[in-house]
Order: C-alpha cells, then structure tokens, then sequence
C-alpha cells in the first residue's frame, strides 16, 4: 500500500536552541497503520508532530533539513489550509480546541474556514457525529460536557475534515481508564472502516499495544527503536528510553524466559493467566 | 490530619459536585483518590486547601475548621500540584517560581537558595534553572510544580494528575518520591487515573463516583473488587486482573512482574 507519510532525513533546530531537535529523522508509514511514537519527555516527538502538521516550518521558524511528505506532497511546499485537510490534529486537552456555542458549531468551524458550502458541511457534520455516537449533543453547549465527551467533540471536529491522517497527543492522558478504552476503539474502528492513518503520541501504551501496527521510539531527536510493538516491548531497551512496559508484558517476558509461555505475541492478562494454566496442564 | 464530615458541596448551577462524604485521613496516610472525569475528585483535594468550602459539614485540616482558616494560612501546611501546571506557573524564571512561596512564607535567603537547588535537582530541572517556566515540556512543568510545593516542605502534599507527561522513567522517580515522603512522615494524597503507576505504590485507595465514596481500604483488597471497580470506570490493574484469572482466592495479589514469576513457579510446585 502506497505511504501515507513519508519523512526523510529531517532535522530541526529552533533559532534560541543550540542542539537539534529532530535529528536525522526517517520514517514511512503506509496508509491504514496505527503508528504508536514513544520517548522520554523533551525527546523531541512534539517538534516530529509539528514537522507534520506543517506548524514546522509554517509557523515555526528555524534550521530545517529533510523533507516531509504527507500523500506524496512535501509539506514544506504546501499551504496550511491545503494542510489542515490532509492531516487532523487531536491535542492532549481538548479545551485547547473547542469553543464554539454549541457542538455543531465547533464542528463546523474549520469547513467554515475552508469556504465549504453550507449543505455539505451539514452532511460532513453530521457524518463525524454520526462516527463517535455524540449526535444527541448536537446542540449542547461545550463546556457543559464530560471531559470524554469534550474529547469526542474535538475528534468530530478534525474527523469531519476528513484527513487521511490524523494525529493523536497523548490522547488518553486526562481520560479515566473506561473513556480511555472507548476512545481506543474508537481508533480501531476509524481504521478498520474508513482505512485512516493514525500517529499517536503516547506514555501508557497498555491500552495500544494491541492495536498498533508499529511501535517507534525516539530519544534525544532522533529514532532509537522501530518495530511491532512485541518485538520493541520485548526487546529490553525500551525501558532504558522511557517507554512504559505494561505490566502484564513484563510478566509475559520473564514467564518466556523460563519456557512457561510463548512469546510471539502480545498476551493481555487474561491470555497470560489461560498460557500459564495451560502449561501447568 | 484530614477529616471530612458529611460535606457536601454544591456548585452555583445546582450541580452537586460531593455528596455527604466522610473520610479520615491520618498524618502519615497516603491515599490515592480515583473514579471517572467529574467523580468530584478534585472537588475534594480543593476543600482540603480551603479553596473551596463545604456548603453543608466540615473539613478539618489538622484539627483546624477550613471555614475558619485562610487558604494562604492553610497553604503552608498543605502543598498542592494542580492537574494543569499552567495554571499555577507564573514566574519570569524556573528559580523565581520556585523561590516565590518560600520568600512569601519569610525563609531567609540562604534557605531559599539550598532549598530551590535541593528541588531542582530532584526533579532534574537544574539545566532550566535561568530559563522561563514557559519553554519547558509539558511534562517539566508537571515536574517543577511538585519541585515548588516539596521545597516549602508541607505536612500535606496533594498531587492531581502527577503522571500526565511523564515517561516511564519519570514516573519511576515519582513513585520513589512518593514513598520517600509517606516514610518521612507526610501525608500524601494522589489523585490519579494511572491505576498502573499508583499500584505499586500500595496506597489506601478511595474510590469516588458522582461525588459520593463508593470503597475505601488497602489498594491489595480493593483493586480485587471487579464490581466496585467498574461501576466507578476504574481499571484492574493489570497484574491483579491476572493474578485473579489464575486464582480467584482473596489474598493479596503480589505488586511486581517479578513477584509475579516466583509466585507462577511456586504453583508449579504445588500442582
């Protein structure tokens, strides 16, 4: 399948830094992946997402070197506007991007930025209510709502521009563990229905591990890890870049270690608990 | 240290945000709060800071009624981390921000200075010490909050969301201060979704839904009690969850992967 994003050798240095953000970055994701990026903090994987959403070199200034392409067109020759309907951006909270009256109305806000005309704008609001099951909030007022529910507004509204990418910051952070799972199948049905390109940003990786195709882990800019998320997780220099093991892994890796259960992939607790007891049998 | 009674607290719009709660907490307790977004959580923290005051009942920091006290006298006794840390950085310089409450609370210079370097290194900000609260990553500033409120040294420490932004190794650092502060004798309360992270820890745990508390006990015995759990939104740890599915016995799960493999080796004996 043909590459959704395509980064090649990107470095970055903001004009008051004396290092480089993003060093010798490469990266190709095919379209329909779920790309898990990890790292300890300040490893530079804002300054990646950036890179991506054009705010680097559009809005940022500074020494940039590579190139990104994001569906075969180079972003640093791209415009914003052509930008904000390739790729979607979740932020970490989303109060920093809803704050419109009504949840329609925010929705709508980047359509009615793009000039879109008002019939398909309905349609496209309605059809990225229709995706997260919040149509019954149409008319609520944002501020009024759960923090999950405000999380699923700001995903309508970059849904219903309908990128072929979309980025997600740390997207569970703020969310308690049962709208965490929600908003994580939320993910693998946008992929398995619609062929979307996600790129997560994200520390507990105990919700993803089973649903990303690749794990990627970067530190001091540039990329250390790449893999499926077992052969990272399993690999033992996860830990030493700030990635959260999930617990349950763990146990599976010392449990393998001692021939008990298998390793080839990843076993939630439940499949570890049937693994030991099968061996035990 | 801490009592609630029967304090309810109602917001202006009607919505109540804590119905009748109780709880005692001992000097010396930590104790993690969890349960879904808007289970009033962090309704709770801020009557233990008097920034808010119970509409019905009372709260009683250290024997003292909150309604009776300052928030600014009730701050020395009680340090709190907010969830966003925009919210209460402001400084043109990390070691302002840090030496703000200190000068506030009249600690001569020489005091300010070994406590402000003290924070700074724990929490690995010595590099950022000139620059601007402003540039640092999400999760520094996470970090330089709790560095501040450590460095006044308060009986109360509070940490909402301490885990938002860290990566795995930070939040190592953090379970150690955690513990480092429930051995020096300070009463730590953590508000957290990270069931992970708090796990280990093996605090007194309360869980809260719709602003009332729904379990209060040991962290080994609640984090068993899947009904509980999950009529507030709250995960199973993960270890738990497979310590149950091997054996549903009550007894008390074990706390690392490495428990975990002598405790699956002693059954292999066993059977």
């Amino acid at each position: 399948m043909a590459n959704i994003l395509e980064i090649e050798g990107l470095s970055f240095r903001y004009p008051d830094s004396t290092r480089k953000a993003v060093v010798d970055f490469h990266l190709a994701v095919p379209e329909g992946e779920i790309v898990v990026l990890a790292g300890p903090s300040g490893c530079g994987k804002s300054t990646l997402l950036r890179a991506v959403n054009g705010l680097i070199p559009h809005m940022y200034s500074g020494e940039y070197s590579g190139d990104v392409r994001v569906g075969g067109a180079s972003v640093k020759s791209s415009t914003m506007t052509d930008l904000a309907q390739r790729v979607g951006f979740l932020f970490q909270n989303p109060e920093n991007q809803i704050f419109m009256f009504t949840v329609e109305r925010d929705i709508a806000f980047g359509l009615e930025n793009l000039g879109v005309p008002r019939p398909e704008i309905r349609s496209r609001v309605d059809e990225a209510m229709g995706l997260l099951g919040i149509g019954e909030l149409a008319l609520r007022a944002p501020y009024e709502l759960s923090d999950g529910q405000k999380q699923r507004v700001a995903l309508a509204g970059v849904l219903a521009m309908r990128p072929r990418l979309v980025i997600l910051d740390e997207p569970t952070s703020l969310l308690d563990p049962k709208t965490a799972a929600e908003l994580v199948g939320i993910v693998a049905k946008l992929r398995l229905d619609l062929g979307m390109t996600f790129l997560v940003v994200e520390h507990r990786l105990d919700l993803l591990v089973k649903l990303a195709d690749r794990l990627v882990v970067m530190n001091e800019g540039k990329k250390v890890l790449e893999g499926t998320p077992r052969e990272v997780l399993f690999g033992g220099e996860a830990e030493a870049y700030g990635v959260s093991v999930p617990a349950v892994t763990k146990v599976q890796k010392l449990l393998a270690s001692d021939g008990l259960v298998r390793e080839d992939e990843l076993l939630s607790a439940q499949e570890l608990a049937a693994a030991v007891r099968s061996a035990e049998a | 240290m801490i009592e609630f009674q029967d304090v309810s607290f109602v917001h202006q719009n009607g919505v109540i945000a804590l119905d009748r709660v109780s709880v005692k907490i001992e000097a010396g307790e930590t104790v993690a709060i969890v349960g879904e977004n808007g289970a009033g959580k962090t309704t709770l923290v801020k009557h233990v800071t008097g920034l808010l005051k119970p509409s019905t009942g009372s709260v009683l920091v250290d024997g003292i009624d909150t309604r009776a006290s300052s928030t600014a006298a009730l701050s020395r006794k009680v340090g709190v981390a907010f969830q966003n840390p925009d919210h209460q950085l402001f400084s043109e310089s990390v070691e302002e921000e840090m030496a703000f409450a200190l000068r506030n609370f009249g600690f001569t210079a020489e005091l300010v200075e070994n406590r402000v370097s003290w924070g700074l290194r724990l929490f690995g900000l010595e590099e950022y010490r000139k620059s601007s609260p402003l540039v640092l990553s999400g999760g520094e500033k996470k970090r330089l909050t709790l560095a501040c409120i450590m460095a006044w040294d308060p009986d109360v420490v509070i940490l909402d969301e301490p885990t938002v932004g860290q990566d795995a190794i930070q939040k190592e650092k953090l379970t150690g201060t955690i513990r480092m502060l429930g051995s020096t004798g300070k009463t730590v309360i953590v508000v957290s979704h990270d069931i992970e992270f708090l796990w280990p820890i093996q605090p007194r745990v309360v869980v809260m839904k719709e602003g009332r508390i729904l379990g209060d006990g040991p962290a080994s015995r609640l984090m068993q009690e899947r009904e509980l759990l999950s009529s507030a939104r709250v995960a199973q740890p993960q270890l738990v969850a497979f310590y149950q599915a091997l054996d549903p016995r009550p007894k008390d799960p074990f706390v690392d992967p490495l428990e975990a493999r002598r405790w699956v080796a002693g059954r292999a004996e066993i059977t």
